[in-house]
């Protein structure tokens, strides 16, 4: 009896088979078509918010082209001028992308400590946290230490990978041991790093000089990455690039990437063949947390030279829509944080030149990722069920054969 | 459900937990708070403005009462070991003696080794409920949640959805009471989004936690820089929410204005612990939703609409986050700001946790929070040694060790997390 009414739910979407596949799989088009319909809803928020609309509103019923000409502008004279900011532009040609690719450096970075984690079946909130321990480890070197060129630029980002290892790894080390979940111990790790970056930066030690402001000293100049002049883009987003190539390297190659995707696609079988769970959980996060902390790498290091408390901003949260976007894979991650970093790079733009606030990136962001996880619900809007009530059909009479 | 229920059969010894965490206290208070501590006396004003009739300040020399408080604390963690050896367990109550006991030990501590070494305790209780006020409007949208089976981490969504909607709709209809009803179909509408796509598209409620977070925080900031900011007198001016004092009892010294002397939101908070509690633990519908959360298939095979019985447990929790949430606008704060919530959402899913799934335990633990909160308020004014973000901290380490079981074993229900579909 309950046969007929039970909602069939696509491979994909069947919930035993878990996390992993909902964010690894599904069709490309409902990616693209997902992130249209989050870019339209983005611009009607624009659109009502908008005086003129408002205005053209009023006289809908006797001139209705007004309006509709009005909404049509305010959406996209603010995409236009996002992509003025993010791309292209007639004035500065080509040089809004270099921005764009040093705003997605440590979206990239973090974006891919998520998703290592998420293919070993772990979820990763504490990016924020493993950033922040990162980029105190990794300033402190670059400030307060004074090493010839080369080596010291090495130790700061091998300590910015230690220093988020350690905060992810203990998250490991609790959940391997204790069973405790790791969404909840990330997000107080989360907390526990931002009130510890504040204590830091009102000691003696993390202030510049008789200085009385919440500001590090600025980072040797052995110490950062070179960057290409008249920009702010630095050799970071070749570190990124290159940790790309590592963790695609590593699931395909490696035994321990081996180890992850089993553990990720089923603890128990995972046992049962004779990997250490435990184990792979503790490495897992450890390394998730050193990727994180190559995004504080990139902060401190690169884009703004100075540790401050809010170093992280919202790299945290952001890096979480990343991975989910890109679906968890490498190269998926590294684009996903190209289009969030081109966002955000054209967001500053846009609320210089049409006063749009810069919020409607993390809505746009948000609503994507919501649409690219429900597959159904992109289908039902662009009305593309009709193939799958045919196979629905097909399934239940499969289900009731079994 | 009582923590001795969690443990396991009667003839295997008991952990060894409670009796290490009360052996360490023991010796934190006797040596750091007792023979290190400062020598000068802590007082406690007893008395805030308007009370009916004047209580002793309370003074403690602060070495001597907390070697007193250390030696009484080493009592207790003598006791717990030989209680362990006779395969019994520590009661409830000791352990809560304890915690008392070493806060206070705590207070004495620091307070003598300040600046200033007199605070009200007072105001530092009252203060400490009024901080807890959102969280535990929170918890209660978590418990509700999670006993259902879905894992709410949009709490802080709904508790700023909560908060903005409460301000525009207060500041527009000049009606404090429509801001409250606003601001709890807001969190309402979060949780709705919520249900929508862990209940119906089955995606990871962990995600949609995560990501609607982010949608809210998006959505207020945007609406607050284009609407409320373009006309502040008009869109963010709330009519706040009136204060009853209810003549008499709340003149009497400390709990009168803790208990007599709210605001409605207040009020109902107190309400809405016991409502939840009555109905989750002593009604049919309870046991229903229990059912739910710890064994889905089961439930259904009972006849209980499992989704069904989920979807309306997740509204319930956003109507109850949205009206704490309106607790930012109607009552503390004169007016909306960005990410006015502040993370709090996520301290009342830390006391979801702490308190054990339970509404009272969820209300005692943002309670303790609200305090921990206050606490570092006060003694960045009164200038003690202790920096005050460690103070912040504590909410978080608290619930780091509840979760990793070195206090107590903290288990959710069953099937949080799980969506449930027939097969």
């Amino acid at each position: 009896m309950s046969e007929t009414k039970a909602p069939v739910v696509p491979d994909s979407e069947k919930p035993g088979n878990d996390l992993l596949k909902q964010i690894t799989q599904g069709p490309g088009l409902v990616s693209v078509l997902g992130v249209i319909v989050a870019l339209v809803i983005g611009g009607l928020l624009i659109a009502i918010t908008d005086e003129k609309v408002a205005q053209t509103a009023g006289y809908f019923f006797a001139r209705p082209t007004d309006f509709l000409s009005e909404l049509w502008r305010a959406a996209t004279e603010s995409y236009v001028a996002l992509f003025n900011g993010a791309i292209y532009n007639s004035a500065q040609g080509f040089k809004p992308f270099l921005e764009t690719l040093t705003v997605s450096t440590p979206l990239i970075c973090a974006g891919l400590g998520v998703a290592v984690a998420f293919r070993a079946g772990l979820f990763n909130i504490g990016a924020q946290g493993q950033i922040i321990i990162g980029s105190v480890l990794a300033a402190y070197v670059g400030f307060a230490w004074h090493l010839p060129l080369g080596l010291h630029l090495l130790l700061v980002i091998v300590f910015g990978l230690i220093g988020g290892a350690i905060w992810g790894g203990l998250v490991g080390l609790l959940k391997a041991k204790t069973g405790a979940h790791e969404v909840i111990l990330t997000i107080m790790f989360n907390y526990v790093a931002v009130y510890f970056i504040d204590f830091l930066m009102n000691t003696q030690a993390f202030r510049r000089p008789g200085g009385t402001n919440p500001i590090s000293p600025i980072l040797d100049s052995t110490a950062v990455f070179p960057s290409i002049p008249g920009s702010r883009l630095h050799l970071g987003f070749v570190m990124a690039v290159l940790l790309v190539i590592f963790v695609s390297w590593m699931f395909k190659r490696s035994t321990v990437g081996f180890e992850f995707r089993a553990v990720g696609h089923n603890p128990e079988a995972a046992k049962t063949a004779g990997i250490n769970v435990a184990r792979s959980t503790i490495i897992a996060m450890a390394m998730a947390g050193a990727l994180a902390g190559a995004a504080g790498v990139a902060q401190v290091a690169g884009t703004e030279k100075v540790l401050t408390s809010g170093i992280a901003g919202s790299l945290g949260f952001d890096a979480i829509t990343v991975a989910l976007l890109g679906r968890s894979t490498p190269w998926g991650t590294f684009f996903a944080g190209l289009l969030f970093g081109a966002f955000q790079a054209g967001a500053v733009n846009m609320q210089i030149t049409t006063g749009t606030p810069i919020d409607i990136v993390s809505v746009v962001q948000s609503l994507i990722v919501l649409f690219i996880a429900a597959p159904p619900l992109v289908k039902a809007i662009f009305g593309m069920n009709r193939k799958k009530k045919r196979n629905a059909k097909l399934e239940t009479t499969q289900a009731g054969a079994k | 459900m009582t923590a001795s229920t969690l443990q396991p059969a009667i003839n295997v010894l008991p952990s060894k937990k409670t009796p290490i965490i009360l052996s360490a206290i023991a010796v934190i208070v006797f040596f750091c708070f007792g023979l290190l501590g400062n020598s000068d006396s802590a007082h406690f004003q007893l008395n805030s403005a308007g009370d009916a009739f004047k209580l002793p300040e309370l003074v403690f020399p602060g070495k001597a009462s907390n070697i007193v408080i250390g030696l009484l604390l080493i009592g207790l963690a003598v006791y717990s070991w030989l209680q362990r050896k006779k395969s019994k367990l520590v009661a409830t109550w000791m352990i809560a003696i304890a915690a008392v006991l070493f806060v206070l030990s705590f207070l004495i501590w620091v307070v003598s080794g300040a600046d200033i070494t007199t605070i009200s305790l007072a105001s530092l209780l009252a203060g400490a409920v009024v901080l807890a006020v959102p969280l535990v409007f929170g918890s209660l949208s978590g418990v509700l949640c999670e006993r259902a089976g879905v894992v709410n981490i949009a709490i802080e969504g709904q508790l700023l959805g909560g908060a903005f909607t409460a301000a525009l709709v207060s500041s527009l209809t000049k009606n404090a009471f429509a801001g409250l009803i606003a601001a709890g179909i807001a969190g309402a509408l979060v949780s709705l989004i919520l249900a929508l796509f862990s209940i119906k598209y089955v995606v990871n409620q962990i995600i949609v936690g995560v990501v609607l977070n982010v949608l809210v925080s998006g959505i207020t900031g945007f609406l607050f820089t284009t609407v409320m900011q373009e006309d502040p007198e008009l869109y963010n001016k709330p009519v706040h929410l009136p204060v009853i004092d209810i003549p008499g009892l709340s003149a009497i010294p400390v709990i009168g204005p803790i208990l007599f002397k709210q605001s409605v939101i207040g009020y109902l908070m107190y309400l809405a612990v016991f409502i939840v509690w009555f109905g989750l633990f002593k009604t049919k519908w309870g046991l229903r939703v229990r059912a739910v959360g710890e064994h889905p298939k089961a439930a259904d095979t009972l006849g209980i609409k499992v989704n069904r019985t989920r979807f309306w447990n997740v509204t319930l929790g956003g109507i109850v986050a949205g009206i704490g949430g309106s607790f930012f606008t109607l009552v503390a704060i004169d007016s909306f700001t960005k990410e006015i919530s502040g993370g709090r959402g996520f301290i009342a899913l830390a006391a979801v946790i702490f308190g054990r799934w339970n509404p009272i335990g969820a209300f005692l633990a943002a309670l303790l929070f609200g305090f921990a909160d206050n606490l570092q308020v006060i003694l960045t004014i009164i200038g003690t040694p202790v920096p005050s973000q460690f103070m912040a901290m504590m909410p978080y380490l608290v619930t780091i060790f509840a979760v990793a079981g070195l206090v107590g074993r903290s288990r959710g229900p069953a099937a949080a997390g799980e969506p449930y579909v027939k097969e």
